[in-house]
């Protein structure tokens, strides 16, 4: 279970959280919706431990993770899957190098066979061909960056999973085939997600519960029926502005196959 | 309050904000050094990476170290045969070209070329790793960045470095007599004779203790600065810049210092 406590978290000047709370039950999908530099990034940076909050407390596995020492973070990291928003693959190393580096038991690293056979499952399960194992970040497309990097945050089997924005800057056919992924390795991996995004309707298919974070606060909890049928003016102008940017888009794909 | 005070908070309050900034620098590159020193343990993940960056950085670094020391010793040549020429005896060339090699001009011209091309090259990478997230992948894999990314480059300077500055030296001094012989008619017996009169063996210890002391400079400021960029491309170019030159600097006041303590204080 993942759980934020009141946690405040500022940047100089800058309120980034004033005491959010939330929830993740184990096995559960929780969407982190907000416009953006809202703080939705930071708070999933405090989940696996990578900044720690002004004030109060983050529990990962029933762990007090800005607590944690050095040691006691690096093996509670090994359960935690992270996928960056620009995938963050090391661009000196191949896919395989890079899948390779998210097997977090040194064990099973240091095996030679293991690593192979776990590189082409964790292919597999991104939908991506083995030839793909052989090429360096810079020969893919942003579409395959992200799966890679989703495939990297699978390979050392985590019990959580943590989103950063897995479609932005995706067209729509691509952003559509990640959230399928996202939905299938929580259908087929069960772990327990956090999926950091601005796009409502993505969140609404592949959550159990969405959150808003609105203005350094958690503005509204619920599932996707609930959030549409809230009557908050905040959680109301978010959902307007991104029908807004669906009906933008949607007009944009008609005009150029028209054209 | 009156313009006087304001016109000397001024200066006070920046005074304060760099003493701050200063010390909270110090402080974050000493944990740094301490967590280099913590990740030797991980030997088997920073040795076969060292050998990877010291191949690249030396095979890469020694055209222009031997190009440089080579000019460096020719330079001196010339320059002593234009002063002692019909003042001293010729075979002083020997001592001079060879001592200024060994004590000064190979490492410290060694250094400085290392820590523009080394130096840029490590703030680079690591900046780039930092504002591309691939850091806190890193971290977030369970993995330490400092025996994958610091100790690495850091360890590789300091094999690499002291090597090309004794291969530096040894241009120099042969570029040197080359000049010499050419342009005034020095014999090799000659110079020898001036090299070995003026020679100690502690020359060369200084000279390699120097170079391991500009090594430590040339990587770890670098890394430091690269591990430590903000702000996207902008910081990238920062940080490269500030790494050169403060490695620079740091050469410099090492040279003063070292020189000082091994050679004045005898």
């Amino acid at each position: 279970m993942i759980e934020l406590l009141d946690v405040h978290k500022r940047f100089l000047e800058n309120v980034v959280l004033d005491g959010v709370s939330l929830e993740v039950k184990d096995g559960e999908t929780v969407a982190l919706l907000g416009p953006s530099g809202v703080g939705k990034s930071v708070t999933l940076k405090m989940i696996n431990g990578l900044l720690r909050p002004d004030s109060g407390d983050v529990i990962v596995d029933g762990l007090h993770v800005p607590t944690l020492g050095r040691k006691e973070l690096a093996e509670l990291r090994s359960k935690i899957g992270y996928v960056f928003q620009y995938g963050a693959l090391f661009d000196s190393m191949s896919v395989a190098e890079n899948i390779r580096l998210g097997i977090t038991d040194e064990t099973c690293y240091n095996d030679e066979k293991f690593c192979d056979n776990r590189v082409a499952e964790c292919l597999r399960l991104v939908n991506l061909l083995p030839e793909v194992a052989t090429k360096l970040p810079a020969e893919l497309s942003g579409g395959m960056k992200k799966r890679v990097g989703i495939a990297r945050a699978i390979a050392g089997k985590p019990k959580y999973l943590l989103y950063d924005e897995p479609t932005s800057g995706l067209d729509p056919v691509n952003a559509d085939v990640i959230d399928g992924l996202i939905e299938r390795l929580r259908d087929e991996l069960g772990v327990t997600s956090v999926v950091v995004s601005h796009d409502v309707r993505g969140s609404f298919r592949v959550a159990d519960r969405v959150a808003l974070l609105w203005q350094a606060k958690i503005r509204a909890v619920g599932t996707a029926e609930e959030i549409l049928a809230s009557r908050d003016t905040a959680v109301q102008q978010f959902l307007e502005r991104d029908l807004e940017m669906s009906l933008i888009q949607a007009e944009g794909n008609q005009d150029r196959h028209g054209a | 309050m009156s313009n006087g005070a304001v016109l000397t908070l001024g200066p006070l309050r920046l005074l304060a904000r760099w003493s701050l900034r200063t010390a909270d620098h110090v402080g974050r590159f000493s944990f740094l050094i301490a967590d280099m020193f913590r990740g030797l343990a991980e030997w088997r993940i920073w040795v076969p990476r060292t050998l990877e960056q010291a191949t690249a950085v030396g095979y890469g670094s020694l055209f222009i170290v031997l190009l440089v020391a080579g000019f460096a010793g020719a330079v001196t040549s010339l320059q002593t045969g234009y002063q002692f020429t019909g003042t001293l005896p010729l075979y002083y060339a020997g001592a001079v070209i060879s001592e200024s090699m060994i004590l000064e001009l190979g490492p410290v011209l060694t250094a400085l070329i290392l820590a523009g091309r080394i130096g840029a090259r490590y703030a680079a990478e690591l900046g780039t790793m930092r504002v591309t997230e691939q850091i806190d992948a890193l971290e977030s894999l369970g993995r330490s960045p400092v025996s994958h990314l610091l100790l690495p480059r850091v360890v590789a300077g300091l094999m690499v470095i002291p090597a090309l500055t004794m291969f530096a030296n040894a241009t120099g001094i042969v570029v040197g007599y080359l000049t010499a012989k050419g342009a005034l008619g020095l014999t090799y017996g000659d110079f020898e004779y001036g090299a070995r009169y003026f020679f100690r063996p502690l020359d060369l210890w200084y000279s390699l203790i120097k170079s391991y002391c500009f090594a430590a400079a040339i990587t770890a400021i670098p890394c430091y600065l690269g591990f430590n960029t903000q702000q996207g491309a902008e910081g990238v170019g920062r940080a490269t810049t500030t790494a050169v030159v403060s490695a620079s600097v740091a050469i410099l006041m090492l040279d003063a210092l070292i020189t000082k303590l091994l050679l004045v204080a005898k």
